[in-house]
């Protein structure tokens, strides 16, 4: 049976529900994003399924017109494969912040990455815990002064994308809240990736911890800032891309183009490189002085997915076992008759 | 089999109980296991109780690594393992040291005396050699070199020593079957089909099991051969099974009955990961067996599948539950079906993780944040754990709830013989979710049982929120007006409420009225039956009544409770069960508590029921 799906809009995809996140939430560019990417992919909208954790971007599945499920802190990854095992066919998309993925949830998050589990999972992280008004969070910065830090966090703080590369995630990306043509084209590859795909997407709390991402947002500094990476092309970032990143033993090193230094000494880059450990240097950028903030894909290979392996396992076994006949498994094993 | 070659007399006993215990690398627990398939394939009613260490090898010879598996067999009704062994079978001086109290007067007593050197002796703590110091002058005593007498009878296979020593137990049950007259072929096939991939094997612990007979036939030091005649069993086929393969085939018959998949998460815990071992084997029948990171993603996992339309269990213990309640918490909000398996184990805290005890039943009632009713049933027998397994799926899925099982170490281990239902005697509860959009609400209900629709994910036209955050009346949309708050916290403890329709009334074993009545629930009910038997009919009138439901609590117990002028109430806990009746009926019950992780003795139940109707 064939039948033509209606034409789906982004209308389609939003709620009757009144959006209750603050006035200029970097929240609401990413719903709109979400909201905008859906109907593009041609699946029914029936099949998609939001669920996530707890915190500010938790809320996001009352605001899709999907199936969605609002579930307890950090538990969203487990719950999601619970469904995505049962219903393969099901497009499950994860929701989830810097506390509900890395703090509370950080055991879930490092399980689901490592099995693959065809998951997407939407990181918003704001280096700040917003929905419980303002302490520091896992991906705060040394020194954080936080409602529950007055005299600054001495934590060291996560980096997501270094966390999910060491879980070995087989799909690996960070956008920014208010790059909306960057944001979509990643959710799209997300959308197309089998498997985890782990997107940490850069966003603005305007309330607990505004301007935290601004040296990557302003238009005046942020392509001297950021790189923006794209499979088979050279690292070269700036304002007159005039910048780009070389290997120099195990390390990444900065140049200067010009002087000798040409496009073809630099790295090109391979997000299907199969060590994580090239994509794990390039997360490492973002900590270190004088380098650039990675975007885009940082990597993405192929390997078979969870719920796949876990049902063909039980398919396999129906082929060469048969379908289980219960009367024969109650009566199992050595039984006797009694008259 | 070697034809006897001396005359020996035969005696008829009504029953027997033997005990083997060893070091826990002794291989107790298949010699037991062993005994017991034997025993029940001839027809005898059983009851067994395996005791073994946490530890999985403790320093070898110790006494915490003393690891036991007794056996009750018998030509009546059997309840209990048996409070006293007549047969012990003693592989080192820890052993003896730790069992013998246990063995009657005069009873059987085989010991290895190969483990009886002054370094052997140390490491039980012994003073004085118990085989030379009279201790134990009260019993039949058989000294045998079990080491030595093994590796002569398998000299021939060119195994090592450690391989050769490793079959001394088989030695043990050779002379055990021999004892009580009974044939080793069921035990041959278990072993040919145990080392398939090492005939050698096999056929080493087949030659030790026959030198074990041989050597009883060719010695004179047993005079006696007992028979245990079979059992009067209802008729029908029967199989042995152990409390946690029952509740394994209880989810796979119930996941069919429903006609879903089933799907257990879990994480490994004592004593309930055999549940999981055992389920991950049935494949065939649809089963996804998901090993969680923790506890937490055990049942978060389930829900997800519950979510998605799947029958969803999870199967842990006491400190497993205690991580589990905030997500017990999001299914009663979002009511959704699955099946929480408490295996009890010792507490707080990791306890006595191999040791049973039923200090759970409060937990499973209250031990979640706010207003979070869930029903509470629990199995009372190894092989009732197959029908409580059916039961608490079946009103999972009517009621739309999650709900709490309750077993325990005692009836997770333990095993009887299991009469095997027929498949189409079996209930059936089809699952109908929702899929007709006209009207859908997420949180409309039944009007019998106030369930909620299964709209799984996938439906078209039904797209919905469901989440932790309290929901509004119907439409299930998010709601903090105090009016509703207080309508939905009504509306989930009626939903829980209103499964007493389906918990039939109880009707007392033994006198429906009278002196006494004692009140049990889970695994006591073997201790308890067979004492109320041992005390009825000596002028007092004594009822039983075991609960399966302790939550909600059968219609009418309360006027039950009434007919008697004393209730007592004997727990593996501090007095649970009691206080729930105390609080719920204003009844003055008594309770008779043991707190040892190990179950009651009959005689303990006996000597209670003598003081309460004095």
């Amino acid at each position: 049976m064939t039948t033509t799906l209606p034409m789906q809009t982004k209308k389609d995809f939003q709620t009757d529900q009144e959006v209750r996140w603050c006035p200029g939430c970097g929240d609401y560019a990413i719903l709109s994003a979400v909201q905008s990417v859906f109907p593009e992919l041609g699946i029914p909208k029936e099949k998609f399924v939001v669920i996530s954790g707890i915190g500010c971007s938790s809320r996001f599945p009352y605001y899709m017109n999907t199936f969605g499920f609002h579930t307890i802190h950090g538990r969203a990854p487990a719950v999601a494969t619970g469904l995505k095992v049962t219903r393969p066919e099901l497009e499950v998309w994860v929701a989830t912040g810097d506390g509900d993925a890395l703090s509370i949830g950080g055991n879930h998050t490092i399980h689901m990455l490592r099995r693959n589990v065809g998951l997407k999972v939407l990181l918003f992280n704001n280096k700040i815990y917003g929905l419980t008004k303002g302490q520091y969070s896992p991906t705060s910065e040394i020194g954080k002064k936080a409602k529950s830090t007055p005299y600054g966090s001495i934590d060291r703080p996560f980096n997501p994308l270094s966390l999910a590369l060491g879980a070995e995630a087989t799909f690996v990306a960070r956008s920014v809240d208010v790059f909306q043509a960057h944001l979509k084209t990643v959710l799209r590859r997300a959308a197309a990736h089998r498997g985890t795909a782990f997107i940490e997407i850069l966003q603005n709390c305007n309330i607990f911890n505004d301007g935290a991402w601004e040296t990557l947002t302003e238009k005046e500094v942020r392509d001297d800032h950021t790189i923006l990476l794209e499979h088979g092309k050279p690292l070269v970032y700036g304002k007159n891309r005039d910048k780009g990143i070389r290997m120099r033993g195990i390390e990444l090193e900065v140049v200067a183009l010009g002087d000798g230094v040409t496009e073809k000494d630099l790295i090109v880059h391979d997000e299907a490189h199969p060590n994580p450990a090239y994509a794990f240097l390039l997360s490492r950028m973002d900590g270190t002085p004088g380098f650039p903030t990675p975007l885009g894909v940082l990597r993405a290979v192929d390997a078979p997915a969870y719920e796949t392996g876990m049902n063909d396992q039980v398919r396999q076994v129906v082929a060469k076992k048969g379908k289980g006949d219960l009367g024969q498994l109650l009566s199992a094993g050595d039984t006797w008759e009694v008259r | 089999m070697a034809t006897e070659t001396l005359p020996r007399q035969r005696e008829t006993v009504e029953q027997a109980v033997i005990r083997f215990c060893g070091d826990s690398g002794d291989g107790m627990q298949i010699t037991g296991s062993q005994f017991t398939n034997t025993a029940a394939l001839f027809g005898n009613d059983l009851a067994t109780f395996p005791d073994f260490p946490a530890e999985i090898r403790a320093p070898a010879g110790t006494l915490p690594g003393v690891s036991g598996f007794q056996v009750n067999f018998s030509s009546l009704d059997v309840f209990t393992p048996g409070d006293t062994v007549d047969v012990l079978v003693a592989m080192n001086p820890a052993a003896l040291k730790t069992n013998v109290a246990d063995l009657k007067m005069g009873g059987i007593l085989i010991v290895n005396i190969d483990n009886f050197k002054e370094t052997d002796l140390k490491k039980a703590q012994a003073a004085t050699n118990p085989l030379e110091d009279h201790s134990l002058d009260g019993y039949r005593l058989f000294p045998v070199d079990l080491t030595k007498l093994t590796r002569a009878a398998l000299r021939d296979l060119g195994l090592d020593a450690k391989s050769m020593d490793r079959c001394k137990n088989f030695f043990a049950l050779g002379m055990c079957y021999w004892l009580y007259n009974r044939p080793m072929d069921a035990t041959y096939r278990w072993l040919d089909d145990k080392f398939k991939g090492k005939p050698v094997l096999a056929e080493a612990n087949k030659l030790a099991m026959k030198a074990g007979y041989a050597y009883c036939d060719a010695t004179e030091a047993f005079q006696t051969r007992y028979e245990v005649p079979p059992a009067k069993l209802e008729p029908g086929l029967y199989r042995n099974i152990s409390g946690n393969t029952a509740l394994a085939l209880g989810f796979v018959a119930a996941a069919q009955q429903a006609g879903l998949p089933l799907f257990q998460g879990s994480y490994p815990i004592t004593p309930a990961s055999d549940i999981l071992h055992e389920l991950s084997m049935y494949k065939e029948f649809g089963v996804v067996t998901f090993q969680a990171e923790d506890e937490i993603a055990a049942i978060t996992s389930v829900i997800g599948a519950a979510y998605g339309g799947a029958l969803a269990i999870t199967t842990t213990s006491g400190p497993g539950m205690a991580l589990k309640t905030e997500a017990m918490g999001l299914a009663i909000a979002v009511e959704l079906p699955l099946v929480i398996a408490d295996i009890q184990r010792g507490g707080p805290s990791t306890g006595l993780p191999t040791k049973t005890e039923q200090a759970d039943l409060l937990q499973a009632l209250f031990g979640r944040n706010s207003e979070a009713p869930i029903p509470v049933l629990a199995a009372s027998t190894p092989g009732d754990c197959f029908w409580v397994a059916l039961e608490a799926s079946r009103i999972a899925l009517k009621y739309m709830v999650p709900v709490i099982l309750l077993s325990d170490g005692y009836l997770a281990n333990g095993a009887e013989p299991w009469k095997i239902p027929k498949v189409e005697d079996l209930p059936k509860f089809p699952v109908k979710f929702r899929t007709d959009r006209e009207g859908f609400m997420p949180y409309t209900r039944h009007p019998e049982t106030l369930a909620r629709p299964w709209a799984v994910p996938g439906t078209p036209g039904l797209e919905h929120r469901i989440g932790g955050l309290e929901k509004q009346d119907v439409t299930g949309n998010v709601n903090y007006e105090p009016l509703n708050h207080e309508r939905m916290v009504r509306l989930r403890a009626a939903k829980v409420a209103a499964i007493a329709q389906d918990v039939p009334d109880v009707v007392p074993a033994g006198d429906p009225d009278g002196d006494l009545l004692l009140v049990g629930w889970g695994s006591t009910y073997g201790a308890i039956t067979a004492a109320l038997r041992a005390q009825r009919g000596k002028g007092k009138r004594i009822g039983h009544v075991h609960l399966r439901w302790l939550n909600p609590l059968p219609k009418n117990l309360g006027e039950v409770l009434k007919r008697y002028k004393k209730v007592v109430v004997p727990e593996m806990n501090m007095g649970q069960l009691l206080w729930l009746l105390r609080a719920n009926y204003l009844v003055d019950a008594e309770g008779f508590n043991k707190i040892q992780g190990k179950p009651f003795k009959q005689s303990e139940i006996e000597a209670k029921i003598q003081e309460a109707t004095r």
